[in-house]
């Protein structure tokens, strides 16, 4: 069985992106193919100048650390606290601490946790927790985010504040890429919608709108 | 560089501290494999004091005739002394061997009176050869079955302990071979179970290392910490392994008894003192047995995990 086939398109520098389709419709297998923790058994992968298909294990990290990941289940790192989840991203890029200092209030004040700085995930909502996930994904300024299904675990009032931040994140200039299978927010969105159904592209519409028959 | 080489040290320390319960049970697993591991080093002292006793007991005496010059008798020494395979020749005169009579036999005035009696010393001129390896006496009794000594030696006892001889050295082979054998066994053992624990350890931690991965960090910046959370449980362990020995020594009056109850059965040998003399050396094996077992075993176990 093929999770994806006959994939092709382009996201262009600034773009704010949904890939929809329901489950099972190869919208995480993309987002694997996108940062390399799958390979394709056919055909390429590009982002800027790598051609990730082609990076060995070892490369991967550098590529990474040009995307912001923000991951369904958050992926905190448990032992760390929202403070040190957030510093990781910079401190695995080598930054200096002063930079590390400068940064990490910033971002954590932009998603509205500057109060919750030494809280352990445990200690936090799941809504909290993808805030702290989407700072994380946010402070080393990477071209672009990509957000795999970021409000699945959340409930609505938590779900708008997510899609907000992403939306201002895209704003500053980030390109988003965002796959999930929430209609209201698709709708809502009024950007770019690639939809995915059987591993196939079916649609791609500059302002699209969430259609699975 | 620095600053990334300063930050898996920082992060090795703070995961040690705050997997604690983790960390403890881990030290103490470790703590263990090294009083094992403690516990061969004094079985091979043991052993090897044993060994050097039994094979200092072994030697071969050559007994002259009366009347040979001591000259010729202290050529033979000599070129005795040539042989690589001989540690040492010891020379008895006749008139030490009287002596050494006379002081084994100094409570029974009947064998003083009839060796008073006697006009000359009836005893032969005797040279003691201690060989480094036991197994080497056969080569020196043919050595010394030359014809131009013939005139002068009386026996050489070597042809009447043969079998003696050749059973003990066969003893000292054996005990050193099986020594070997099962240091490397229980090693082994030891070693294996510390490495079983940190691939656990590391296993609990698979989702982290997965997370830290696709935050972007780079296979050092994952493993670092680990290696050096290794590095850390080991040099602990080795400190709490060499305490628990201590005590055991000075607390255990069982272990005191075994230990006198050695000192009887090897002269110059006992364990406790074995244990004070070499502190160090024993602080040094622990030390670079348990770093190193943990620090790799570290180092293999979260190898699986950084694919992807």
């Amino acid at each position: 069985m093929t999770a994806l086939e006959d994939v092709s398109f382009r996201i262009n520098p600034g773009e704010f992106v949904s890939i929809v389709g329901r489950s099972g419709a190869g919208k995480s297998t993309l987002i694997k193919l996108l940062i390399g923790e799958e390979k394709p058994t056919k055909g390429r992968v590009f982002f800027g100048q790598y051609e990730v298909n082609r990076l060995r294990d070892k490369d991967l990290p550098a590529l990474r650390r040009h995307i912001g990941i923000v991951f369904q289940e958050f992926r905190l790192l448990p032992m760390k606290n929202a403070y040190e989840n957030v510093a990781f991203a910079l401190e695995v890029a080598g930054r200096p601490q002063s930079e590390i200092d400068e940064l990490v209030p910033q971002v954590m004040d932009m998603v509205g946790l500057s109060d919750k700085l030494s809280n352990f995930p445990h200690e936090l909502s799941g809504g909290e927790k993808q805030r702290v996930a989407i700072a994380r994904a946010m402070v080393h300024r990477p071209e672009v985010i990509i957000a795999d299904e970021p409000t699945g675990n959340l409930d609505p009032l938590n779900t708008w504040d997510v899609i907000n931040i992403l939306l201002k994140i895209n704003e500053l200039g980030t390109t988003l890429v965002l796959a999930t299978h929430n209609k209201e927010i698709v709708n809502q969105l009024e950007k770019r919608v690639v939809t995915l159904d059987r591993g196939k592209v079916i649609r791609d519409e500059p302002k699209g709108k969430y259609i699975l028959l | 560089m620095i600053t990334i080489i300063s930050r898996v040290i920082h992060y090795g320390f703070k995961n040690f501290w705050r997997n604690g319960l983790l960390s403890t049970a881990t030290t103490a697993i470790v703590t263990l494999s090294l009083i094992v591991f403690a516990g061969l080093i004094f079985a091979n002292a043991t052993t090897t004091s044993i060994v050097n006793f039994l094979k200092d007991k072994i030697d071969v005496s050559v007994y002259f005739q009366l009347n040979t010059p001591e000259d010729e008798i202290l050529a033979v020494q000599e070129s005795l002394t040539q042989l690589p395979e001989v540690k040492a020749v010891n020379y008895i005169s006749a008139d030490q061997a009287l002596q050494i009579f006379k002081e084994k036999h100094k409570d029974e005035p009947e064998i003083a009176q009839s060796l008073d009696q006697l006009n000359s010393n009836p005893f032969e001129a005797s040279l003691d050869i201690k060989a480094y390896d036991p197994t080497k006496y056969a080569g020196i009794a043919d050595y010394l079955d030359r014809p131009e000594l013939r005139q002068y030696i009386d026996k050489v006892n070597y042809f009447q302990n043969q079998q003696a001889i050749d059973n003990l050295a066969a003893i000292v082979k054996n005990v050193d071979r099986a020594g070997l054998l099962i240091t490397i066994f229980l090693s082994l053992i030891a070693g294996l179970v510390v490495f079983n624990t940190i691939r656990l350890v590391i296993y609990s931690n698979r989702d982290e290392i997965a997370i830290m991965r696709a935050v972007g960090a780079s296979n050092t910046f994952v493993r670092g910490p680990y290696v050096v959370e290794g590095i850390l449980i080991g040099l602990i362990a080795a400190v709490i392994s060499l305490i628990l020995i201590f005590l055991g020594f000075v607390v255990s009056p069982f272990i005191y008894q075994a230990s006198t109850t050695f000192d009887v059965s090897i002269p110059g040998f006992s364990i406790t003192q074995y244990f004070y003399r070499s502190f160090f050396k024993l602080l040094l094996y622990q030390v670079l047995f348990g770093v190193l077992l943990t620090s790799i075993s570290s180092f293999i176990a979260v190898r699986r995990y950084l694919r992807n």
